[in-house]
């Protein structure tokens, strides 16, 4: 299954007591608690049992009775391990992070930050996602660790970290004691960038007529401060002086305006369409051009600035329209059976 | 961070891994030979050096020639791979060459269990107490260094391993004891032990010649020890029965064919006597008790001649009751085959004893007068009781011993006197053993040491049964009274222990001993037996397995909730320390009158409290402000924590 896939299988069930919609939901901290950790023998605990079992032989059999001392000492030591590899993560804080928004093809990397208490040192600490390779951290008392997750954004979309397990093996590594954590992280992909930007002749607006902008060089006075305005713009000295946010317009030669237009790439598939006005957007924000984004059914109002350009391709990475797969949230009935078969997924997979 | 710790195995792990290795290894130098010491320092080194310099592992085939050869060596050197020597320099080699191959986690987690195994193979050799402290050394250093493959760090992460290795040994210990009590025990062996299972101990051996014993005179190892319901005898009568020989050959004393069909025909005289013998190892069957068992131990059996033996040879540490009796009359009756076996001398051989036995029997009218005779010949020539006597010829040693020498350990004396009773037509038989024994007050039991073997005469008397004769006695009665020490001439090579000079010697060593025996009593002789002694003792009765394994489980699962709690401190009680403090801060005001009113933020309760008592402020304001910064603030430094903590801690309302 594709990242984009599991991203989408998850998102197509709401979910419930958890508002927002994906990507935009605030960290939730987990506190790993005694419910949530469960711990099994590593198969070096394996091999240690059947190391014991031979030495309880051998100690029986020669009648060694230091070897009954030592036998069981060491099994006393592995039971003990149990509770300290069980403290090793019990309590501890894990913070799912947000993961900054990459293009197709990149690397997202969720920040996952573990908190531990007063308690004493956590050691050797272990992030990983199902099928994914483990990062380990020590977490000293008091001192906020963070670990990454790196995930490879196959396709354009929103990408959900899914499913990740914390977990120990500390001190002994006979043991191993893991939470699952299944976050609402998720991470915008913009479409991977296409070889070459549409033609879009500056000043090409939906109407045919050239668009032109009231701003220019020269200074020509003081509105209020709408979002999208470039920050470069905003007058500061005035929003110390207590005046609220306002932006300097200018006149003068105008900045042409550009409209970076779907209908203006006939002839290609969807994704194709994305990924050049994917490169448009970031060419016309290369060139600090005003632009603008046109999607059957979205449009991005002109703008400039780095939030513009993140709108923009936003737009792009969760456009669903023409010939897009559309959602499909079928019947009450359907609903609730999905829900059901996820839950049971979720259960089996906290018993590997 | 690091991404790669499960796989990898860092130079300090690898050095603690060595390091440990080593000291579980030590002991083992003993049995093993120097190319095998050579051979595990050397790939020790090589590992070291690719950690640290860079050096190349050997490939597969090398490794695999090296396996061959390992094998090849431990054979020639054994003529076997399995058994306890073979095995173990088996086990050391492979290991040294499993360090060749280590590379990840996993291969130093299977060197790591080899040790431990190799830890357990020690008390094949020995179990005493300092083998047991050496065995938490090794598991402390084992554990210290699977800690540091787990959890790869520096040098000064190595303190820390083996902190927590001992933290988690110190926890370990009441389950462990608790383990070592109620695990039901089952009695070995479960399958052949190898020949080589046990050591051959020193002691008493299956013949006697001149030599024999006094060889032993000078071991002060002990045999065993035994421990008296009442008062201990008196030391004379400490006749400890071992071997007893029937056949001369001229020199040397046998066992000869048995006829143990006469069964044998013990009339008690006296009162019985009654204590525990906790036997040494010795890898023989006999049994010793005093001078003559009245009981046989539970799995042993009493011979014709008043032999006790086990079931199968004393391999290990035994411990059993037994009664004698120290007054008795023993077969009034003599059988013809034991007549015959009792008068048996070599047709030819000794002729001046011969003569001389020949010219005593025309002077006594009864066989008790032919004794007396031969006893006061031992008493009243210059015959001197000596731990070194001189060679004696080869042709007629009786001969050379009685008319030549005169110079003899209790072997030489029993031999000739019976020599003499088996010339005059007196049936008579040498028995070894052991003769008086060391008190220990300290400890309340009798120790019997190997210097205390000795050898006496019995002889069979028409109308009295089998008596006891002590020809030694007669040469030096101090021998039976006093013991060996005080019978030797000054400067013969006793044992350090038995030297009278040394009285502060032998109290230490008395002392030591109690240690020894408690160890030996309550730690190494607990089994079967004594575990469910155990369990009657508390009320329990006779208990089955199945119980002990409940009484067990429930035992276990109360220790491991216990240190659950202790350990974990479970989740939910994570305490907000801050918190904790802060709110010790507000009872310590409330004391004052000035308790914080549940609406009032912190700050707001600091300016109520500065207003009505303003001179608390320069101590009220610090504390506020820091918990705030703590609790609502970013400041997470575990100084400023500590800060508050001793502001909280000094604030003071009186």
């Amino acid at each position: 299954m594709t990242e984009h896939a599991r991203g989408a299988a998850v998102g197509a069930l709401p979910q419930p007591g958890r508002p927002g919609t994906a990507g935009e939901r605030s960290p939730t901290t987990v506190e790993l608690g005694l419910r949530r950790i469960y711990i099994l023998p590593t198969r070096h605990g394996v091999l240690f049992a059947v190391l014991l079992l031979v030495m309880l032989l051998g100690s029986i059999n020669y009648n060694l009775s230091l070897g009954y001392a030592f036998t069981f000492l060491l099994g006393s030591v592995a039971l003990v391990s149990i509770l300290h590899t069980y403290r090793n993560l019990a309590g501890l804080r894990v913070t799912p992070g947000k993961a900054q928004p990459v293009f197709a093809g990149q690397e997202a990397v969720f920040p996952i930050h573990l908190y531990s208490g007063t308690k004493p040192r956590r050691c050797m600490i272990g992030v990983q996602r199902k099928d994914g390779s483990p990062v380990f951290s020590d977490v000293p008392p008091e001192t906020p660790v963070a670990v990454s997750l790196n995930v490879v954004a196959r396709q354009r979309g929103t990408l959900h970290l899914g499913r990740f397990k914390v977990f120990s093996e500390y001190p002994l590594g006979l043991f191993h004691a893991w939470s699952w954590i299944d976050p609402e992280s998720s991470c915008v992909v913009y479409p991977r960038p296409g070889k070459a930007a549409p033609a879009t002749r500056a000043g090409t607006a939906p109407s045919g007529r050239p668009d032109r902008s009231e701003e220019g060089d020269d200074f020509a006075g003081f509105r209020k401060y709408r979002a999208g305005d470039p920050l470069s713009h905003v007058a500061w000295k005035a929003t110390a002086r207590g005046q609220g946010l306002l932006t300097k317009q200018f006149s003068g030669p105008a900045q042409e305006t550009l409209w970076l237009d779907w209908d203006a790439l006939p002839g290609l598939n969807p994704e194709e369409r994305l990924a050049r006005l994917c490169r448009a957007v970031l060419n016309a924000d290369a060139a600090g051009h005003r632009y603008g984004l046109r999607l059957p059914g979205k449009s991005v109002a002109p703008a400039s600035g780095e939030s513009h350009k993140r709108a923009c391709l936003t737009a792009l990475a969760l456009f669903r329209g023409a010939g897009a797969v559309r959602r499909d949230d079928g019947s009450l009935l359907r609903q609730v059976a999905q829900r059901f078969v996820a839950l049971f997924a979720r259960v089996r997979t906290s018993h590997p | 961070m690091n991404t790669s710790g499960t796989h990898h195995l860092p130079a300090a792990a690898l050095t603690g891994l060595i390091l440990s290795l080593a000291l579980v290894s030590a002991p083992h130098v003993l049995h093993l030979s120097p190319w095998m010491i050579l051979w595990t320092v050397t790939a020790a080194a090589w590992r070291l050096a690719v950690a640290r310099r860079g050096w190349h592992l050997p490939g597969k085939w090398p490794r695999l020639a090296m396996v061959l050869v390992g094998l090849a060596g431990v054979y020639l050197e054994h003529s076997a791979i399995l058994g306890r020597d073979a095995g173990i320099a088996l086990l050391v080699v492979m290991l040294a060459l499993k360090l060749l191959e280590t590379s990840a986690r996993r291969d130093a987690m299977v060197v790591i269990f080899l040790g431990y195994f190799l830890v357990i193979t020690n008390f094949l050799y020995s179990q005493s107490i300092a083998m047991g402290l050496y065995m938490l050394l090794a598991a402390l250093a084992n554990t210290a260094a699977l800690i540091g493959i787990n959890h790869p760090g520096g040098i000064r992460a190595a303190r820390r391993h083996l902190r927590t290795a001992g933290t988690l040994l110190l926890q370990a210990l009441p389950v462990t004891l608790l383990l070592f009590l109620l695990f039901p025990r089952v009695e070995g062996p479960l399958w052949r032990l190898p020949k080589d299972a046990h050591q051959t101990g020193t002691g008493l051996s299956e013949e006697m010649s001149p030599g024999s014993i006094s060889h032993l005179g000078q071991s002060d190892a002990v045999a065993f020890r035994a421990i008296f319901s009442d008062a201990v005898p008196p030391q004379d009568q400490l006749y400890w029965r071992g071997p007893v020989f029937w056949f001369f050959d001229g020199r040397t004393w046998t066992a000869g064919t048995r006829t143990d069909a006469d069964g044998p025909a013990l009339t008690a005289l006296g009162q019985a006597v009654e204590y525990t013998v906790m036997l040494e190892p010795h890898n023989r069957r006999w049994l010793f008790a005093l001078d003559l068992p009245g009981s046989i131990p539970t799995g042993g059996r009493l011979t014709g001649d008043y032999r006790l033996l086990s079931g199968r040879p004393v391999t290990q540490r035994t411990l059993y009751d037994v009664t004698s009796f120290l007054e008795y009359r023993a077969d009034p009756e003599l059988s013809p085959g034991q007549r015959r076996r009792a008068l048996q001398l070599p047709a030819f051989g000794n002729p001046r004893t011969r003569a001389l036995a020949a010219s005593w029997q025309a002077h006594s009218a009864r066989a008790l007068d032919f004794i007396d005779r031969a006893l006061r010949h031992f008493r009243e020539e210059p015959f001197v009781y000596t731990l070194t006597p001189p060679l004696l010829a080869d042709r007629d040693p009786v001969d050379d011993f009685l008319f030549n020498t005169r110079r003899g350990f209790c072997e030489h004396y029993a031999s000739a006197f019976a020599v003499l009773l088996r010339a005059a037509g007196i049936p008579a038989r040498i028995v070894t053993g052991y003769q008086g024994g060391d008190y220990n007050p300290l400890g309340g039991y009798l120790i019997v040491r190997q210097s205390d073997a000795h050898a006496w005469v019995e002889a069979w008397v028409e109308g009295h049964g089998w008596l006891r004769l002590d020809p030694t006695a007669a040469v030096s009665p101090v021998r039976v009274e006093l013991g060996l020490a005080a019978a030797v001439p000054a400067g013969e090579p006793l044992p350090a222990l038995l030297r009278p000079d040394n009285q502060w010697l032998h109290r230490t060593r008395l002392a030591w001993d109690a240690v020894n025996n408690g160890w030996n009593y309550w730690v190494l002789g607990y089994g079967p037996e004594q575990q469910l002694g155990l369990f009657a003792s508390l009320g329990l009765g006779l208990l089955s397995w199945q119980d002990m394994a409940g009484i067990l489980l429930a035992g276990l699962g109360v220790a491991l909730l216990l240190l659950a709690v202790f350990v974990v401190r479970l989740p939910g009680g994570t305490r907000d320390e801050v918190r904790m403090w802060y709110d010790r801060f507000c009872r310590k005001l409330a004391r004052l009158g000035l308790a914080r009113k549940p609406h009032e933020g912190p700050q707001d309760y600091a300016r109520r409290v500065v207003s009505l008592r303003p001179e608390l402020g320069p101590k009220v304001l610090p504390v506020t402000e820091l918990y705030v910064a703590l609790r609502y603030g970013d400041d997470h430094r575990p100084e400023s924590l500590r800060r508050f903590r001793r502001l909280v801690r000094a604030f003071r309302t009186g």
